[in-house]
């Protein structure tokens, strides 16, 4: 398909989807898709003429009729969540897009708290939705989150009431398992702390058969007030996968946010992480870790909206990349006019790890107010050749050193992630990934 | 042990290295002094397999095999060990895993059984008293916020660790005052043995007053210009490396 063929058939797909919608218990969002349809015939898919999408053709996403991912499948077992080990102790599993009662399993939690599929909870606990679907994320500006918008059916949904402590992650799995033909889920997940809340999420999105899927996933985020939230997101997709994905959070007054974004799979990549810091004194980490080999494309799209006074930001985002792979950082700060006292700070690092690999790196710093501290900077560099050659001289074979220096390159990251049992997953996703960098899968 | 014959190298088109001789036998202790540019340190990274010279003519011959071919890390393998002059800080690598990994590598090339944690830190605990240093460090990711003289004690405590046969010593003495001194070169003596050789690399004949060399060797202008015991570091203390330069091939 090309560009206008591709937008006729995803607006036949909207316009299915919407007219079965409003048959059931969410027909209240009907105003919202319909004008998120409207926005996508209006934006259609971006090029790399527009300047967000500048290193990123989505080409490859549009050119195949994807179709409907269809919820459960037979063949996932137990046994492959299992391996997901502490990490996962606490879990909403998702396939294809669809909630899988077998497969998740909650421990007790305090009371007041809903963790379900965000599909029950719109036609079970509107009160709780309804407030917040859909006013966060973009749709009337971004083409896919316009298009998740339309075709949203299911995704994780967690409420935490005022001043409710969550211990244990709460762990969402979105599991993609095709079987012949090659489908699209649009993955939509809500997560709501209310005032003086605590909670850990991680939201995972992983594959065991290495097929041809298209995941374009949005996630809203609110923060009340004096809220903390963790948010991890480990994005595992198979290597001939295509991952599109917005996040969007919205902190209140004295919010405490932070988010790590660990991408290590997927042909093609697409993450948007967005932040508006609207209550004064609200905290705000943003941390990323991609990998890539092989062909792979990973472009990570960030935004941190300094709306309110006296707000802090952090974001570290690094990157290792291998074989012919490419990355792109685009980091963006906005400070807004009403922002005074705002304390900002933005690096990008990148390791590349073979000729080929190359990285478009893109910080940005938007300021409207004198009264502020924000500094910006990314650096591109190889392996430092005196390390590798201190630890060879040590006796440590060359490849072993190398995935040592990887590793402590990525240790930055990995070292800030604050749940242990997530540390030690992602420690071991890590280590295989760094292993295939230097194996023929990860230079072609 | 070590046979170094006629060893002609260059770094970046320019001759560094013009013909060096030496021959180190077991349990020797070597000392190979001399100015600045001399072509000390490039000798010592060429030994221990750094990439970045060309050599042009010679041979180095250890323990009966053609040095020069093997890769670093099997040279570190079959017993050589360079302490750095300058130990690079590599952030994020813990040392206490890269000695591990390190050690097991070459108990595995010698057919020795691979330490578990347990054993491995009673061995760190037992070595590292050498050097009186801070157990602490070997948390810390590799010399990262070491002092100077903290990196060459974990040079040192590495050499106790690792058991080489050869041992390199660049420029161990440079930056260390004169209590750090005494500690490093303690621990280099403690290593001293009859299987053990030793070739000490050093700008200064202050270091040579702690660790006592058989022999003495003078580098000038990538030749080895004089050889002696002892005493030549103490004549060259008191007239200066250019009472040598006046008299270069002797």
């Amino acid at each position: 398909m090309n560009t206008e063929e591709a937008k006729d058939f995803y607006l036949a797909r909207c316009a299915d989807h919407e007219r079965e919608k409003a048959r059931g218990a969410e027909s209240w969002t009907g105003e919202i898709r319909r004008d998120a349809i409207a926005r996508f015939a209006a934006l259609g898919f971006p090029t790399t003429r527009d300047e967000e999408w500048r290193y990123t053709s989505v080409a490859p996403i549009v050119k195949i009729p994807f179709a409907p991912a269809k919820g459960a499948a037979d063949g996932i077992a137990g046994r492959q969540i299992e391996e997901l080990g502490d990490a996962a102790a606490n879990r909403l599993v998702f396939v294809n897009g669809k909630f899988s009662a077998p497969l998740s399993r909650l421990g007790p939690l305090p009371s007041g708290v809903i963790a379900c599929s965000l599909a029950a909870a719109m036609s079970e606990r509107r009160d709780k939705v309804e407030p917040h679907w859909g006013r966060y994320a973009g749709y009337r500006d971004q083409c896919f989150v316009a298009l998740n918008t339309a075709l949203a059916d299911d995704g994780a949904f967690l409420f935490v009431p005022p001043r409710a402590v969550v211990e244990a992650p709460i762990h969402c799995v979105f599991i993609s398992t095709a079987g012949n033909e090659a489908t699209a889920a649009h993955p939509r997940s809500l997560i709501v702390l209310d005032g003086g809340s605590r909670a850990t999420v991680v939201e995972s999105y992983l594959n065991f058969d290495q097929t041809v899927y298209f995941n374009n996933a949005v996630t809203e985020v609110v923060v009340g007030n004096d809220g903390v939230l963790d948010h991890y997101k480990i994005q595992l997709e198979s290597e001939r996968a295509f991952h599109v994905a917005t996040q969007q959070a919205q902190l209140g007054r004295g919010a405490n946010f932070s988010s790590h974004s660990i991408a290590l799979g997927g042909a093609l990549t697409r993450n948007d992480v967005n932040a508006a810091l609207d209550g004064e004194g609200g905290d705000c980490t943003l941390n990323g870790l991609y990998l890539t080999y092989g062909q792979q494309h990973v472009d990570n799209h960030t935004r941190i909206d300094h709306v309110q006074p006296r707000c802090t930001s952090r974001e570290l985002y690094k990157g290792i990349m291998g074989g012919r792979s490419r990355g792109v950082f685009n980091g963006k700060i906005y400070v807004h006019k009403t922002a005074e006292k705002t304390d900002a700070r933005q690096t990008n690092r990148n390791l590349l790890l073979s000729e080929e690999a190359w990285i478009d790196t893109k910080p940005q710093l938007e300021i409207y107010n004198n009264d502020v501290k924000c500094s910006h900077g990314s650096t591109i560099g190889q392996l430092d050749e005196d390390a590798l050659f201190y630890l060879r001289a040590r006796g440590i074979d060359p490849q072993a050193a190398i995935g040592l220096l990887t590793r402590g390159f990525a240790a930055d990251i990995t070292g800030r992630i604050k749940s242990a049992s997530v540390a030690r997953w992602v420690e071991k996703l890590l280590t295989e990934k760094i292993d295939l960098l230097s194996t023929d899968r990860g230079k072609l | 042990m070590l046979t170094i014959k006629n060893l002609h190298a260059k770094a970046d088109g320019n001759e560094i290295l013009r013909g060096i001789d030496l021959t180190v036998n077991a349990g020797e202790v070597h000392a190979i002094m001399g100015p600045n540019g001399s072509g000390k340190s490039t000798l010592a990274h060429i030994l221990a397999g750094r990439e970045g010279y060309e050599i042009t003519a010679g041979e180095v011959i250890y323990e009966g095999k053609d040095l020069l071919q093997m890769p670093p890390e099997e040279r570190a393998r079959e017993g050589i060990f360079l302490a750095f002059q300058y130990p690079v800080e590599i952030p994020g690598v813990n040392t206490t895993y890269f000695l591990k990994a390190a050690l097991n590598a070459i108990r595995k090339h010698r057919g020795l059984p691979e330490l578990d944690a347990m054993d491995f830190l009673a061995l760190v605990k037992e070595k590292i008293k050498i050097v009186d240093m801070d157990q602490s460090l070997l948390n810390r990711p590799i010399n990262e916020g070491f002092s100077g003289g903290e990196k060459k004690r974990n040079e040192v405590f590495q050499m106790a660790l690792l058991d080489p046969k050869l041992a390199i010593l660049d420029e161990t003495d440079s930056g260390l005052d004169i209590d750090a001194l005494k500690v490093v070169a303690g621990g280099v003596n403690a290593l001293r043995g009859k299987e053990r050789s030793m070739i000490v690399i050093t700008h200064y004949q202050r270091l040579l007053d702690y660790i006592v060399p058989d022999y003495v060797h003078v580098l000038s202008d990538g030749r080895i210009v004089k050889s002696g015991d002892k005493r030549l570091a103490f004549e060259l203390e008191e007239k200066g490396y250019a009472w040598l330069e006046v008299q270069p091939g002797s």
